[in-house]
């Protein structure tokens, strides 16, 4: 857990005092991702930098797991917090081993147990020990590079971790795919995590929490999904983005939303008690044919019903896409756009049908928390003065 | 092809002039009377490295931490200014340092070191200094954020990403070093130069010769000698002789 008590930074530049992080309270529960989020100039570095005393506070306090920092030596502090910076800063002169070992070289772990850790290091991060380990970072890409720096940081098994942006000197592609190894490592180790980063997409990927700075004063600290649902004033709705409600697909997962009414025939009913069904049921088009273990077989289409006579199992189409419960509304939109339908089954792990998922009832989540707000407190005015 | 023939050509024309030059310089003698000064060289040569040596270990042992204390953070405020005050300090002549130096310790051995010395001293702190200024910022960053104390960082982090510099310097001012010993001998402390300075005024060019060619092969020796050890003392990552 990491807590930061009325933390503030004033910088003394020869252009008069420049207040870099503005009495900033927070606090992230253990073994979550926060993110600090914001244009640049900020203050994200700076109040990431206080935390390890990088920057000495001009005043305010940071907690560490319940504890007070101010009165811990530096440099034992520093060895208790795992540090990423955007640089990188691997040690040219030491080979990737000494790089990855030199914090717990620095507790005064045995040469054994180092080694050891090493090679664990590496499994982790997805490189071959053998290959990587006597080499210097020179002879490494930028991406490997980057790895070896999340290594280096993680190898003496610190609780609380600070990076600042750790993934930005990386191209797209493989910048997603280092998120992605490391969010399944957090999985498992679960840190206490700060994190900068001035990419939205990011953040809303990375973070557990977002903190949006501005100007040296946090703003708004919530989950992802509150964000963007709904921004605190004028200033996080603009830096979200106009297309914000699409980013919120990423985030809610079909389960949420899923009706599990679903209208539905079996391969040995008419088509008759189909139409009627569909009728029933007040659905436009078409209704999902199961079968004996209730998964979806088929789509039987209203114009069909309507005109033929006979039994479901010979006159109904192949299913256009069914989504899983743990998808993304992404995936769904993207499922539904691709078929042009309005409404998709749903399945659980094994593959039975469990619901429907509409449109409607996607965009109407997405609106509602947006609507709750415009309704109530949204006064601008007063969400900016704060 | 042309061009390789040309190559070969001068090849062998350099070959024929070594060789016409051998038989010349049997011919007339002057290998005799080379071979007539060798006992003086062999004498003076000694002298000549040990007022190197002296000189030079001697201005190492101060350049070097001069450097690294100049370019702790403490002492920025000053730093630059003292190194402005070296940089002059470099463009004095060597001859007037020593001239200066026999003027306050009188002649030998003791006033040539402390002149070479002084003059070695200047290019070694200077590197020093640059060196460790040099070192990429974010290297020290990493380096504090992880917990290293300030003598861990500048042993383990700063040093050795600066070496490569630091070498380079020790290089420039040893090779100088060498060749200005010769000067030494004007204010009574022997060495090649007493060969050099005695063959000119006696219009003595094979004296001449014998004090310089050896003094000329010295300063390689010394050049090559350092290049040998940076490239093995440099770390492999660090070391663009080995990259
Ligand atoms: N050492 C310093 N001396 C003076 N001012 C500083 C110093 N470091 C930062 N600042 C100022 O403090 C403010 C916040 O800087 P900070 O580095 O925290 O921004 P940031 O949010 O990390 O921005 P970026 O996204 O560009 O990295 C800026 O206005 C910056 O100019
Ligand atoms: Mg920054």
């Amino acid at each position: 857990m990491i807590r930061l008590e009325s933390l503030t930074k004033v910088f003394d530049t020869p252009k008069g005092a420049v207040v870099a992080a503005d009495h900033i309270d927070m606090e992230v529960p253990e073994g979550e991702i926060c993110i600090l989020l914001g244009p640049s100039g900020c203050g994200k570095t700076t109040t990431l930098k206080m935390i390890n005393r990088i920057v000495k506070p001009t005043s305010g306090k940071v907690f560490i797991n319940g504890e007070d920092t101010t009165g811990l030596d530096t440099q034992t502090l520093r060895r208790n917090i795992g540090y990423v910076i955007q640089q990188i800063g691997l040690f040219p002169n030491m080979t990737i081993e000494e790089n990855i070992t030199i914090v717990p070289k620095l507790l005064g772990w045995d040469k054994a147990k180092y080694k050891a850790r090493a090679r664990e290091m590496m499994a982790m991060i997805a490189l071959e020990p053998d290959a990587f380990l006597k080499r210097f970072p020179s002879e490494l890409s930028g991406g490997q590079q980057q790895r070896i720096g999340v290594a280096r940081a993680l190898a003496a098994d610190p609780p609380v971790m600070l990076m600042d942006e750790p993934f930005g000197a990386i191209d797209p592609i493989n910048r997603a795919v280092i998120q992605d190894e490391f969010l399944k490592m957090q999985q498992e180790l679960n840190k206490t995590i700060m994190f900068v980063s001035h990419d939205i997409d990011e953040a809303i990927k990375m973070g557990d929490r977002v903190a949006v700075f501005r100007e040296g004063k946090l703003v708004q600290y919530s989950t992802p999904d509150d964000l963007l649902a709904a921004p605190k004033n004028a200033f996080v709705e603009s830096f979200l983005g106009e297309d914000r409600a699409l980013k919120r697909l990423n985030l809610v997962k079909v389960r949420e939303i899923v009706t599990d009414e679903i209208g539905t025939v079996t391969p040995s009913d008419t088509l008759e008690t189909a139409l009627a069904k569909i009728d029933d049921y007040g659905y436009q088009n078409a209704i999902l044919m199961i079968n004996e273990r209730k998964q979806p077989a088929g789509i039987i289409s209203r114009s069909l019903a309507r005109t033929t006579k006979g039994y479901c199992r010979d006159h109904f189409q192949a299913v256009p896409a069914v989504v899983d419960l743990d998808d993304d509304l992404r995936k769904a939109a993207s499922l539904m756009f691709a078929h042009d339908q309005t409404w998709l089954p749903c399945v659980d792990k094994a593959g039975t049908v469990c619901g429907q998922i509409t449109q409607r009832a996607m965009t109407s989540h997405l609106g509602a928390r947006y609507r709750a707000r415009q309704g109530d407190d949204r006064k601008p005015s007063a969400a900016i003065k704060e | 092809m042309p061009i390789r023939s040309i190559k070969g050509a001068l090849k062998a024309l350099v070959l024929f002039a070594i060789f016409f030059a051998g038989v010349w310089s049997q011919s007339s003698g002057v290998i005799d009377e080379f071979l007539w000064y060798l006992p003086d060289v062999q004498y003076l040569m000694v002298q000549h490295i040990w007022l190197t040596v002296m000189s030079g270990s001697l201005a190492i042992l101060v350049a070097i931490p001069l450097g690294i204390v100049l370019s702790r953070p403490k002492m920025a405020n000053v730093a630059e200014s003292l190194m402005q005050v070296l940089n002059v300090g470099t463009t004095i002549p060597t001859l007037a340092v020593l001239a200066l130096s026999m003027s306050f310790l009188g002649i030998g051995t003791v006033p040539a070191v402390f002149g070479l010395f002084v003059a070695t001293l200047l290019p070694i702190t200077r590197n020093t200094y640059a060196g460790l200024k040099g070192v990429n910022p974010a290297l020290m960053e990493a380096a504090a954020g992880i917990g290293m104390s300030p003598m861990q960082r500048l042993l383990k982090v700063e040093l050795p990403n600066a070496l490569y510099v630091i070498f380079a310097g020790m290089r420039t001012a040893l090779t100088i070093n060498v060749g200005t010993v010769p000067l030494a001998f004007l204010i009574g402390a022997g060495g090649l130069g007493e060969l050099i300075f005695t063959g000119i005024d006696l219009y003595d060019p094979v004296m001449m010769l014998s004090g310089a060619i050896p003094t000329a092969l010295l300063a390689i020796t010394i050049d090559a000698l350092i290049a040998i050890i940076a490239f093995l003392v440099v770390p492999r990552g660090v070391n663009p002789s080995r990259a």
